[in-house]
């Protein structure tokens, strides 16, 4: 089909070389014609606006006079050789241009074609890539299809619900946020709405449960049966501000809902475990006295508690829980190659402990450090 | 296939266009009809297909075909239709294409106006045209090819600069490209000319249309073009003297003078020297600005792509057209021979002296914009040359052509008087003296402003003075009505554009009443902004199709009454990450309000500049009008010499049967 298409173009293009070589050419005087034609108009505007009174008299004399000057050696330039038909041209130059086009047209195009097309290479609409059988569908093509429906019914708060996973999965997080954003206002605030919107959150935050994501699962879990995962994350933000006994209350809470089968438990289990034996937290008062700081004084604290556990671990690295609150202070202070440094002296440290291991493997993804 | 068949389409204009290059010249120099005959079916056919590939790659933005890389980097499913279209051309290998169908299309249009054109003439301007043709294909088939496939299409493309998503797009780039391409006619006309020793009075008629055609769209597309980075650039400025609109000034003053120039050619045969080292200058300048743009020696909006490949390609065209032209232009130096005489005050003389003033005008904004870059490349010191640089060359060499123009206007041909000329202008005269007192009165200063306004009217009462002098000499006002209407269009078409330029002038010469404050906002703030109040009503937000928008509602009051509404906009751009303001512009009588948005700072205020620039609006509807000016000049019966011998034809057909 293609190949028939391009050799339609080239027969055109050879077509338009050979017409007018076939044909009878006009005679020579036509073509002289013009400048003979120009001052012959030009006399007769000249007569014209003489007569209007755009031209004085003498203007339009002196105008006349030169343009009949300029006239008449136009018109002896058309020798009587040149106005009879011309000469037929020289049959061997014409087969010679002609044979040229037939050659050097398809020669050319042909030949730079197929150095820098892909005629094997079919066009590939996007409303096309959108209507395929759902079995064959990738991700992205779902995706697509979705985002394309939203685009014409902005309404419709299912779309972005079904959207948020689909975005989670392919890494897409930012654009999780938005969609979960938008399906909790189109469809209106419900506590698994609530979680999932919390959740996207966290993951934007590399992890951290932020004070926004904080008030979201703190709502979706005011109700009777709160969401697991609500449970969950409170309990993440309780450990991560270093509150060990709210965390256990919330993991418990979420331990006695898990069936018995549930995977989760395991993983839950080594939590609450690593809750018990963690490394003292700052003290509340500490806590305190940092909130009460201006915005520099506080960064200057931090930065100086931050350095004291470097200081401590670098001294004895057997501290699971210390080398974890580091490494998240330095993805917080947005400093990637220091916490990218610490993992790996906490690797070594904690070499021959499995479960430490484990959990610093868990964070380094969560963080996206791995 | 579509995008495919586009693909090999623009191959084969290539290879139409190579062919194009050499035979017609064979044909002019064996003097062989048919092989002459050839150049304007070939170019045609080339046009046929330049349009095929153009309209490939239209249809793969139109359908977001991620498998063609130009789509990917600068479309988007989610973008309006008009965006998509427009898309086409707001990057580097799109534009280029455009540029190339532009040029084709000119092709076309020379092909089929056939009659009136020797045929060596004909051919020779159509072989032209294929060099250019030539090697701007070859240009982007080797490195701004927008048929690149993708192997793994993504699902989604890049979007398009913020900035450019505008109505602007689908209009400045098509209108500019016109202009400049139009130029290429000029050119070719001139080159062939100096090929078939036909440098006279019929080839001057030949190429006026063209260069009026490519004169009105060069207007049009650089008043476009500021009006847009008026609105878009959100800095009140309308023109910064950067050296992507210098690039399009240049060739605008050479088209300027070379309009003039072939006037004079065709009516007296003189000035050849003039008129054919207008038209190779003004396309060397084009071409030029299309390096510089293109290049990446320049960034700017308009530098879409860096690869230094491509700014030694362009460079490569450019030494050879240009050097080319100018060796030619030597080689037939002895044909350029003297044609009618003239005295020093005539209208010719005053054409002369319109050409070196627009001459020097443009050498000055090319030492302007090419000494910063030398400097850079020699030294490495990075100079700026701004407004105060062309303020103080350009402004004082072109003002006094406004002094000139009705003059010469006025002035007779061959040999003129200069005192009657200025009797005959006693009543723009008084004019310009009249206004200069009214602006005092109501503005007051700064002085440059009321002494150029005063020169503005003096420039527009003057070009209209020439058409009632010519219509005004007594009779009924029947007689008089038919007179103006008898008058040649041409000469209508020099007043209309005269005029036009004057309004312009008149509306930068306003620049300097306006008013501009640069502030913080909040809502209930109330700023007197020259005779206007604006009222900070509540700040919003929107969400548009692509973009998320926080916008200002301002109100306009005058006196204390209500007189209208704006939203300057600040809109962010998720693809691409990016925000541009949306400038909130009211038009009141003449002059414009003028608000935009830029930050957002803490607790609920914005960054805001306002502004009032009074007949700020005469700036670009003076350049309508003068576009005005070149179309009505083009309607002259004159330039229809094809039509009239057509009609002859038909009268003469029963003739040969005797």
């Amino acid at each position: 089909m293609l190949w028939g298409l391009l050799a339609l173009f080239t027969g055109a293009a050879v077509f338009a070389i050979l017409w007018p070589l076939a044909r009878r050419p006009r005679g020579r005087a036509e073509h002289v014609a013009p400048d003979v034609a120009f001052y012959k108009a030009k006399l007769e505007e000249i007569a014209r606006e003489g007569e209007s009174g755009v031209l004085s008299q003498e203007e339009a004399e002196a105008a006349r006079t030169e343009a009949a000057r300029r006239l008449l050696k136009s018109a002896d330039a058309v020798t009587p050789e040149e106005t009879a038909k011309a000469p037929a041209s020289p049959r061997l130059r014409l087969r010679l241009v002609a044979i040229l086009g037939l050659v050097f047209i398809p020669a050319v195009s042909l030949g730079l074609y197929s150095v820098i097309g892909n005629p094997s290479m079919p066009d590939d609409p996007l409303a096309a890539r959108l209507d395929v059988s759902p079995n064959k569908m990738t991700l992205q093509v779902a995706i697509a299809k979705v985002e394309a429906h939203l685009r014409q019914h902005p309404e419709d708060g299912r779309g972005y619900e079904v959207l948020v996973p689909a975005y989670l999965k392919e890494g897409r997080v930012e654009d999780a946020v938005r969609a979960a954003s938008m399906a909790m206002r189109k469809l209106g605030a419900t506590p698994e709405r609530e979680t999932v919107y919390g959740e996207t959150l966290v993951y934007a935050a590399h992890g951290v449960v932020t004070d926004d994501a904080h008030k979201l699962f703190v709502q979706a879990a005011a109700g009777p049966t709160p969401p697991l995962k609500a449970l969950f994350f409170l309990g993440l933000a309780a450990s991560q501000d270093g509150d060990k006994a709210t965390a256990a209350n919330y993991w418990q809470k979420l331990m006695a809902r898990l069936p018995e089968k549930s995977p989760g438990r395991a993983e839950l289990k080594a939590r609450i475990a690593a809750l018990e034996n963690a490394s003292p937290a700052p003290k509340a008062a500490e806590v305190a006295a940092i909130a009460g700081m201006s915005p520099a004084q506080r960064q200057a604290t931090i930065h100086k508690m931050v350095d004291r556990l470097a200081a401590r671990l670098a001294r004895n690295g057997q501290d699971v829980e210390g080398w974890l609150r580091l490494v998240r202070a330095y993805k917080v202070m947005n400093e990637t190659d220091k916490a990218r440094a610490a993992l790996a002296t906490a690797r070594h440290d904690l070499g021959n402990d499995a479960k430490a291991m484990g959990r610093i493997d868990a964070l380094a993804r969560e963080l996206g450090l791995s | 296939m579509i995008v495919e068949a586009g693909h090999y389409a623009l191959v084969l204009a290539f290879a139409l266009a190579l062919f194009n290059s050499v035979i017609p010249f064979w044909g002019i120099r064996a003097h062989d009809d048919r092989l002459m005959a050839t150049a304007p079916s070939v170019a045609l056919v080339q046009f046929l297909f330049v349009a095929t590939a153009f309209g490939a790659l239209v249809y793969a933005h139109v359908t977001s075909d991620f498998s063609v890389l130009n789509v990917v980097e600068n479309s988007h499913s989610a973008k309006p239709l008009i965006y998509k279209i427009a898309g086409v051309w707001g990057n580097h290998e799109g534009s280029m294409l455009l540029w190339v169908l532009i040029l084709a299309t000119f092709s076309a249009l020379v092909a089929c106006a056939s009659r009136a054109m020797p045929q060596d003439l004909h051919a020779a301007v159509l072989g032209v045209q294929s060099w250019i043709s030539a090697a701007f294909l070859l240009f982007i088939l080797l490195t701004s090819n927008p048929f690149t496939r993708v192997v793994n299409p993504p699902m989604e493309g890049m979007g398009l600069n913020p900035l450019l998503q505008d109505p602007g797009l689908a209009i400045h780039p098509p209108l500019l490209y016109l202009g400049y391409v139009g130029l290429s006619i000029s050119f070719s006309f001139a080159a062939a000319a100096l090929i078939c020793r036909r440098i006279d009075a019929v080839w001057a008629r030949l190429v006026r249309p063209w260069t009026l055609l490519a004169w009105m769209f060069l207007t049009l597309g650089i008043a476009m073009g500021s009006y847009w980075s008026y609105y878009t650039l959100g800095w009140g400025g309308f023109w910064f003297w950067d050296p992507v609109e210098n690039a399009s000034l240049m060739p605008w003053l050479a088209a300027t003078a070379l309009v003039h120039s072939t006037a004079v050619m065709e009516k007296r045969e003189a000035l050849k020297i003039w008129t054919i080292f207008l038209a190779i200058l003004g396309f060397s300048l084009s071409l030029m600005g299309t390096f510089l743009v293109r290049s990446g020696i320049l960034t700017s909006v308009h530098s879409f792509a860096v690869d230094p490949r491509r700014g030694i390609f362009i460079l490569g065209i450019l030494v050879l057209f240009i050097g080319g032209s100018l060796a030619l232009f030597a080689w037939r130096a002895n044909d350029l021979k003297q044609g009618g005489v003239f005295a020093p005050v005539s209208r010719e003389g005053a054409l002369v002296l319109n050409n070196l003033v627009l001459s020097i005008a443009c050498a000055t904004v090319l030492v302007g914009t090419l000494y910063p870059l030398a400097l850079q490349s020699l030294t490495g010191a990075k100079i700026s040359v701004g407004a105060p640089f062309f303020n103080a060359t350009f402004v004082p060499l072109f003002l006094p052509l406004f002094l000139i123009m009705p003059i010469g206007q006025m002035l007779a041909w061959k040999r003129g008087s200069l005192l009657g000329a200025v009797q005959r202008l006693i009543v723009a005269c008084l004019a310009g003296l009249a206004a200069m007192l009214i602006f005092a009165a109501w503005h007051g200063a700064p002085v440059t402003s009321i002494v150029i306004g005063g020169l503005a009217v003096f420039t527009i009462v003057g070009a209209i003075s020439d058409v009632v002098r010519r219509v005004a000499i007594g009779g009924s006002i029947g007689e008089n009505f038919h007179r103006a209407i008898g008058l040649p269009r041409s000469t209508w078409g020099t007043a209309i554009a005269h005029a036009g330029i004057g309004v312009t002038l008149l509306g930068l010469a306003a620049t300097g009443w306006g008013v501009e404050k640069v502030l913080v906002i909040k809502p209930g703030d109330v700023v007197p902004v020259g005779p206007y109040e604006l009222v900070v009503k509540d700040f919003g937000a929107e969400q548009g199709p692509n973009y998320s928008a926080k916008f200002a509602h301002v109100n306009i009051r005058s006196g204390g009454v209500k007189i209208g509404s704006i939203d300057p906009a600040l809109r962010f751009y998720p693809v691409r990450r990016t925000s541009r303001a949306e400038a909130g512009i009211a038009t009141l009588g003449l002059g414009q309000v003028y608000v935009s948005i830029t930050s957002s700072g803490a607790n609920g205020t914005y960054d805001a500049r306002m502004y009032w620039k009074p007949l700020v609006v005469l700036i670009w509807f003076g350049a309508i009008i003068m576009a005005l000016g070149g179309f009505v000049s083009l309607s002259d019966r004159r330039f229809r010499i094809g039509a009239a011998r057509r009609i002859q034809r038909i009268v003469a057909a029963p003739q040969p049967a005797e």
